[in-house]
This record gives C-alpha cells, structure tokens and sequence, in this order.
C-alpha cells in the first residue's frame, strides 16, 4: 500500500497544485500575523479561511485527480495488486499530500509564531477536516463515471457543510423556539463536520460567546475532556464512515 | 484623680492646657489587660467585664472558645499573632454595642451558622467609629455585619469562607449605615463579597472580591457611595447593584465572571452615576443594564467579554463616551428598536470604517449591534452557529442593507485609535 | 487453465455478456472475434477482474476469481489502449510494476530490446505517439513471463516492423506452456498466431472451435472469409427461424 502511495504521491507532487495550495496557506497566514498584533485576532481570522477553504481545495482536488489517475488504476487493476490496497493507497496519498500542505501553509508558522492550546486545536480540526472531505470525495467520485457530475456533487457537499446545513439548523431552531433546543441543536451540529471543527476551535479561542446564557450548556459538554474527545471521535467517523462506504463501492465498480 | 484636682489648682484659667491635661489624665488611667497564656487574665470574658471605657485589651496568642462576647464599653480588642477566637460552628462571636470599639489583629473562625439570625463573626448594632482592621476571618457564616452604624472603618481583612457549605452568608454586609469606608480588604468564598443596603456617603476601596457564591459586590437603595481600584473577579454572577442614585465607580476591574447569568456589571434602577475607568475583561456579559437613567460610561475599557454592553429598551439618557471595545464577541445587545442613549467618540476594533481627513475620527458610523446578536437574543440556541459562514453572510447584507438592527443605535464618531 | 462458468454482465440496460461459458486451456492460443460490442472487452476485463460479473463464475487455474486478486501474478495484459500516468517516464513506469509484481527473477526483457524502449528511458508517457505506447504495453505484457498472455487488439497502431516482432515473439512463446487470449479485427493476423476460434456475438458465444475445424467446415483456406460464411449462415438461420 505504502509502495502505491509513494507513486501516487510522486504523480501528486508532480502536478503544481498542491504546491500552489501550500504557498496560498503560507501566504495567508503569515499575512494574517502580520496585519493583526493579536495573534488571537489573527487565529480567528484564520479560522474562517480555514473552514471555508481546505473542504473546498480538499473535496475538489481529490476529485479531480481521482478522475485523472483512472488510467493508473487502471493500469494497477491489471496487475496482482488488491484493489482495497489501490484504493486506500490513494486515499493515504492523497491526504497525505493535503496534509502537508497544510502543515506547511498553517500549522508549522502558526504554532511557531504562536503556541498556544488553540493553535493546537486549530491544527487538529484543520487537518482532521481535510480528510473528512478528502474522504467524501472519494465517496462523490467513486459513486460515478462522469467527472463534471462528480465535480458538481462534491461543490454541493461543501456548498451543503458551510452555509445550507447552517441555515437549516437556524431554521430548526427559529421554528421550535419555544421549546429547550440544546440538546437538539447539539446533535444537529454533530452531524455537520465543520460545525463540529469550528465549535473545537471555539471552545479553545472564543470561549465568550459559548459562555452566554444557553452557552453555558454547551460549555460544559465539548469544554469538558469528554466533549472534545466525542467531537474529536466524530470527525474521525466523519472520515471513516464515507471511506468504507466509498472503498466497499470501490471494489465493485467496473473500471 | 489627686494629680488632677493639683493640676486645675494651676492652670484654671487656661482653657487650652486644662483640656490637654484631661486628655493625659484620662490616658494615663486607660489600663490595659492581658489576656491568654502567661496573661493576668485567662478569659476574654472576664477582661471585657472588667475594662471601663477606653481600655485596651491586649490577648496573646492562643484558643479562645467562650461563646458570643458582648461588648458595650468603648474599648479595643488587640491580638499578638492571630489569637484564634473561635464560634465553634455555634456562636456569633463578637457582638458590638457601643461607639470607639477597634478589633485589631484576631483570627476569628467557625462562627454559627442560622437560616434566622444572620450570625456573624463581628457584628456591629448602632455602632459609631468602629475600626476592624487587620483581622483574618475563616468559614464564618457572616463575616463583618454592620447594622445601623456610622463612620466604621474597614480594613486590610481577609475574609475566606468555604463556597461549599450548605448555608453561606455575606463577608462584608451593611445594612442602613453611613459614612462607611471599606478598603483594602480581600473577600473570597462568601454569598455576596460585600453586600450594602441602604448605605450612603461611603467608600469602597482597592478591596479584592473572587471566588464569591454570588456578586462579588452588591447593593441596593444605597445612595452616593464611591467605589474606587476594587477587583471584582470570578464570582458566581459578578456584581449587581440596583435602585441606586450617584453611584460612582472608578478604576474598578471585572473580571472572569462566567456563567449563564453572570455579570461583570448589572445595573438595575440606577440614575445618576458614573462608572469611568473601569476595566472589564473575559465576562460573559460585560455591562447589563435595565431601566437606568442618565449614567455616564466613560473610558472604560471592554476586553474579551461575550456581551460588552447589553442595554435593555427601558435605559434612557445613558452616555457612552470614549470606551475602548476590543475582541469581544459581541459589542452590544439590545432588545428594542428605540434608542435614547448616546455613544459617541468609542474606539471598536471591529470598526471597518475610514479616516480621509485624518483627525482621528471614521468618517461613516459604527453600528455596534449586529444581526447576529439580535438573533442569539431572541434564540440562545443559534449561539451554536457563532463564526460559521452563515453567519458572517447574515452580518454581511445587515451592514449593507439594514433592517432589523435598531439604525439609530451607532456610534456617529467612531475613534480610529484606542482613547488612551 | 481459464474456466468461464456462465457468465452474465449488463451495464444498465445493455446485456453485454449473456451466460458466455468458456473454457481456455493451456499451449493454446486463442482468438477472440466478434462485432465491435459484441462483448469481447468486456470478458477481457472480467477475466482481469475489472468488471464484476453479475452471475456466473470465472475459474483461473482452477480457483475462483472472486475476491481474489493473486492470481493476476500468471496473467500479463496488453490492453486495447494502454493509458498511463501522463507524469511518469517510461523507465518509471518499468521499475514500478516490477516493484508492485515483485517477481522480479526471470524477466523477459527481450521486447524492451527489440522495440528500443530502454533507449527511451527518460520519455514522459504522455509525450508519446500511440504506436509507442503499444510497444511499451506489449513489452509490459511479456514482461513477467506470464502463463497466460491477454492481448487486446495487439497490432493496432504499430509499425509495420514493430508488427512482425510482436507476431514472431508471440509464436516464439506460443511454444513455451502459454495461454494466449487474443482480440483483433485483422483477420491475418489471428490466422497467423491461433490455434482456436471463439467467435462473440451480441454476448453470446456462435462459434468455439479450433482453427482448423471451421476453415473445414465452412471450405475456407483463411479465417477471414471462413468468418464471414459464418455470419451469413447465422444470418440466414435467425431470417428463417
């Protein structure tokens, strides 16, 4: 699996793109730090850049170059290699190559420039949410032959995560106001993997606006260990979940 | 009384040296009593009976448990090293009934505790000029009470109790008193830090409230008091003041208070006051206020808070002049659309505004409520949604097409700098 | 050595395979032959395991294909139109099936010679003509020294010369215990290099025979005519019926 990983990888790295996603996240966090005195003011800051674009570069991409590598499965399908192996090595590629991306872009200025528990977290959901969408997209391109209907399902999961399922959850909330909605809401941003990654974040950097009068409530569960690990937990399901859905459709598609 | 009666002998037509001498004389027969190990008196009791007006009462170090001791003579209660004078979980252990009374220097501990009587470790009954200075009280139920007294001082005592016990009183608590001065005292594990009602003309200083059940300070019908550099910090839900005219704080910190309904500053009925200088950081609710009138906000700073300033629709005539907000999550909350007070010159570090002329001032308003805030106002659930996308769109068209935030409310000189 | 049980595959609506039994036995060479769609491909890949039929079964020495995938370690394939990583250099791509094989000992590296390809090493894949790539798939093919030899449509594309060496080394190994699956539309060709005649139509399988046999009994001296008599006797049966 490692073997077919570091030949995709090689193909990854060939291309200038995961290059110029690096340079585009170095750029915008150096450049947050440096407009903004408060590294905390710029930690926010990043954090929307963060939830906003690395689902979006990380569902896109891998899309794309699954559709691009069809020849290499292809190629791989013919000789005696395990199509699960193919499949997983491409995922481990592929998010590997993100990672790093990210890691670079974010995590290694961010955590030089300012170590903190936050920036910590920051690093954690970032990552944790590139292969989230990673693996939704192997899920998205997987499940079709047509690359452009793939692209399109794909913007419409990261579309649907950022801004839809939001509205939706306000609406919930808007409709049934007069009823205790905590533990409701609470398990309606459970099932948005960026909602999950910002309230992580939160808790560590912008704990004031949690801390209100229903705040409190939510306070209390991802403020406590067993929050943050259930959270955590989750986006690994998150990832997990589509993978195994993907990679079982996977072995029975035709090639 | 023989070298008095030789003293008028000489000096009878001089006033001024007759009175001179009568204050010698008067020093010189003040006795003082020892009591305690190695002491000509072993009880506290017997000493307090025996003392005539302006005696001194001297007690060494030690145990004392005799119950509730009244004292109703002018006298002063002074410890070497602590000497513990304990309630024994039983007994209020100092009660004062007369004017002149100093306790200085004594360690009072496990006071009763009553549901009934508000059982102190020293409480005060129309007392006039008494000093408790340097006195460390621990798991008292009250600690100092004062009732109906004028002119007290308290000072440099520490008040600790333990927030855990099932009954839990304030640590300094007056009722109908005036002229009071309270500093330098540090108050923690109490119900409320300092608890007045219906005190007037007195001053609260550099005194240090945290980690109370419930307000760090709190008053009610207490008329022109002045609170100076205090530091109220971390308590259950801050400070509340209510139905109160010219109060003036200044230079006061509030800080860390967190909780559902927690305050670094609830305002209720007041008029007339100013709170200037003050410093409020990492409160979940920084200022709220409800049906106060004609206050001035001046230079404060707010920092880090969830709410800076809540003004409920019932405040009018409040005046916020050249405070500094910086990363709070919401700037201010309100919960009408008609507006009667004026903001003006504040420094907002979400301003996004412009300078062309350079004096300092944006030349478009801040409007310091956001959609956003006005949503969480109404469902506190949707504080889950905080910092999402949706979000930051919502805020987004409000700024450009307003419609449900009150337009009125804005800062009309927005500061492009922080007021120093 | 290759046992098709059965099978049937469709994609959507279209029936490509319909219950196609097969039997394919070693030191043969067998020639695939049928209309464009008529299914020929698509056995191809389900003998390599990329498309999963949707009943029967495929036996490769033996042993079921299902869920299997070692047994690709005796099978080489020279695919219709070999797509490669556009990035990778021909020398790259060499070393990496050979990494992913494993089986590195006994390589048979003479196609590699014949077509020049190691003077090519440092080529990008996606630079070369079509021509090219068939010469490198047809070496990877033979690369391993595989026991059975899928070739779909080998001769399309190449060179005159690089026709003839591909059909001399196949005769060569023709000789050597192999299974030989071959798929061409030129008739000359197949009638050069097979021993036995499968021929598809509409997923059905009309003719399975040795070559000698149908030249025999449709009085035909070359495979393309003997084909030809085939179809319209076919023709004329399905007219009457």
């Amino acid at each position: 699996m490692i073997k077919i990983a570091k030949y995709v990888m090689y193909d990854i790295l060939r291309n200038r793109f995961v290059m110029l996603y690096t340079v585009f996240l170095l750029v915008v966090t150096l450049s947050m730090f440096s407009l903004d005195n408060d590294p905390g003011k710029a930690t926010l800051s990043l954090l929307n850049i963060i939830l906003l674009v690395v689902p979006l570069v990380s569902i896109i991409f891998t899309t794309i170059h699954f559709f691009n590598s069809y020849e290499f499965i292809e190629l791989l399908l013919a000789q005696p290699v395990n199509r699960k192996t193919i499949f997983f090595a491409e995922f481990i590629a592929i998010a590997f190559a993100l990672s790093c991306a990210f890691v670079i872009g974010v995590a290694l200025p961010m955590l030089l420039i300012n170590f903190t528990d936050s920036t910590l977290y920051l690093v954690l959901a970032g990552l944790l949410l590139t292969f989230v969408f990673v693996a939704l997209a192997f899920g998205a391109s997987v499940s079709t032959r047509d690359k452009a209907k793939a692209i399109g399902v794909t913007l419409l999961f990261w579309f649907y995560f950022t801004l839809i399922y939001d509205g939706l959850i306000l609406y919930v909330i808007y409709s049934f106001s007069d009823y205790p909605l905590e533990k409701v809401t609470l398990a309606l941003v459970s099932l948005n993997p960026i909602d999950l990654a910002r309230i992580i974040i939160l808790l560590k950097l912008d704990l004031s606006a949690l801390m209100g009068y229903t705040g409190a409530f939510y306070k209390n569960f991802f403020g406590s260990s067993l929050g943050i690990t259930y959270s955590l937990l989750l986006l690994v399901a998150w990832t997990l979940v589509p993978l195994i859905l993907a990679m079982r459709k996977f072995v029975r598609k035709d090639i | 009384m023989g070298r008095s009666g030789h003293a008028i002998q000489i000096t009878l037509r001089d006033g001024a040296v007759l009175s001179f001498l009568l204050f010698i004389s008067f020093s010189a027969i003040s006795r003082t009593w020892t009591v305690g190990p190695g002491g000509e008196l072993s009880s506290i009791r017997s000493a307090i009976q025996l003392a005539s007006h302006g005696d001194t009462i001297r007690i060494l170090p030690g145990i004392y448990r005799e119950g509730n001791l009244i004292i109703q003579k002018s006298i002063t209660l002074i410890g070497t090293e602590y000497p513990v004078m304990d309630g024994e979980s039983k007994y209020e252990i100092l009660t004062i009934a007369a004017p002149n009374v100093s306790i200085i220097g004594l360690k009072f501990i496990n006071t009763g505790v009553g549901s009934i009587n508000d059982i102190a470790a020293i409480k005060a009954l129309e007392s006039r000029r008494l000093k408790v200075i340097n006195n460390l009280f621990e798991n008292t139920f009250f600690g100092i009470y004062l009732s109906n007294s004028v002119g007290c001082l308290i000072e440099k005592n520490i008040l600790q109790s333990n927030i855990d016990a099932e009954q839990i009183g304030n640590g300094i608590h007056a009722w109908k008193c005036d002229s009071i001065t309270i500093r330098n005292n540090k108050v923690s594990g109490h119900r409320d830090g300092i608890y007045f009602e219906f005190v007037t003309h007195s001053q609260v200083e550099n005194n240090f409230s945290h980690h109370n059940m419930r307000y760090g300070l709190h008053f009610m019908f207490s008329h022109n008091d002045d609170y100076r550099s205090n530091i109220f910090q971390n308590n259950g839900a801050g400070v509340a003041v209510m139905y109160t005219v010219g109060v003036h704080m200044k230079g006061n910190r509030f800080e860390d208070n967190w909780g559902s309904a927690s305050f670094g500053l609830l305002l209720k009925d007041i008029r007339d006051s100013n709170i200037e200088k003050n410093f409020f950081s990492r409160n979940t609710t920084g200022i709220y206020m409800e049906g106060s009138s004609r206050c001035k906000f001046d230079e404060n700073t707010f920092d880090q808070n969830g709410w800076a300033v809540k003004i409920q629709a019932n405040c009018d005539g409040n005046d916020f002049t050249k405070n500094t907000f910086t990363a709070n999550t919401f700037d201010m909350a309100t919960n009408g659309s008609l507006v009667l007070n004026t903001i003006d010159h504040n420094y907002w570090d979400k301003y996004e505004g412009y300078d062309l002329n350079k004096d300092g001032v944006g030349d478009v308003p801040y409007h310091p409520v956001s959609l956003y805030s006005m949503v969480v106002e109404k469902m506190p659930s949707a504080v889950m949604l905080w910092r999402s996308f949706l979000v930051y769109l919502l805020d987004r068209t409000e700024k450009v097409v307003p419609s449900i935030t009150p337009e009125s409310l804005n800062d009309v000189h927005p500061l492009m700098r922080m007021a120093r | 050595m290759i046992k098709v049980n059965d099978l049937s595959k469709r994609f959507g609506r279209l029936e490509v395979l319909k219950s196609v039994s097969l039997d394919f036995h070693t030191s043969k060479s067998y020639a695939m032959i049928g209309p464009n769609g008529s299914g020929k491909t698509t056995l191809i890949k389900c003998i390599l395991g990329m498309v999963l039929p949707d009943s029967g079964e495929i036996k490769v020495a033996d042993k079921s294909i299902a869920n299997d995938w070692t047994y690709r370690h005796q099978i080489g394939y020279m695919p219709q139109i070999g797509r490669y990583p556009d990035q990778m250099k021909i020398g790259q791509l060499f070393e990496m099936i050979r990494d992913l094989r494993g089986d590195a000992s006994n390589l048979d590296e003479e196609l590699i010679k014949e077509f020049r390809l190691n003077q090519m090493k440092d080529k990008r894949l996606h630079t070369l003509s079509g021509g090219t790539r068939q010469k490198v798939s047809a070496a990877l093919a033979f690369l391993f020294n595989p026991r059975i030899l899928i070739l779909d449509e080998p001769t399309a594309g190449l060179d005159p010369i690089a026709v003839e060496t591909l059909k001399a080394k196949i005769l060569l190994e023709k000789n050597k215990e192999r299974l030989f699956l071959i798929t061409s539309h030129i008739m000359s060709d197949l009638d050069e290099l097979s021993s036995h005649v499968i021929y598809l139509e509409e997923g059905k399988v009309l003719f399975n025979d040795s070559l000698d046999l149908l030249k025999e009994e449709t009085r035909e001296v070359k495979l393309g005519r003997a084909i030809a008599t085939i179809m319209k006797r076919n023709l004329t049966q399905t007219l009457t019926a």
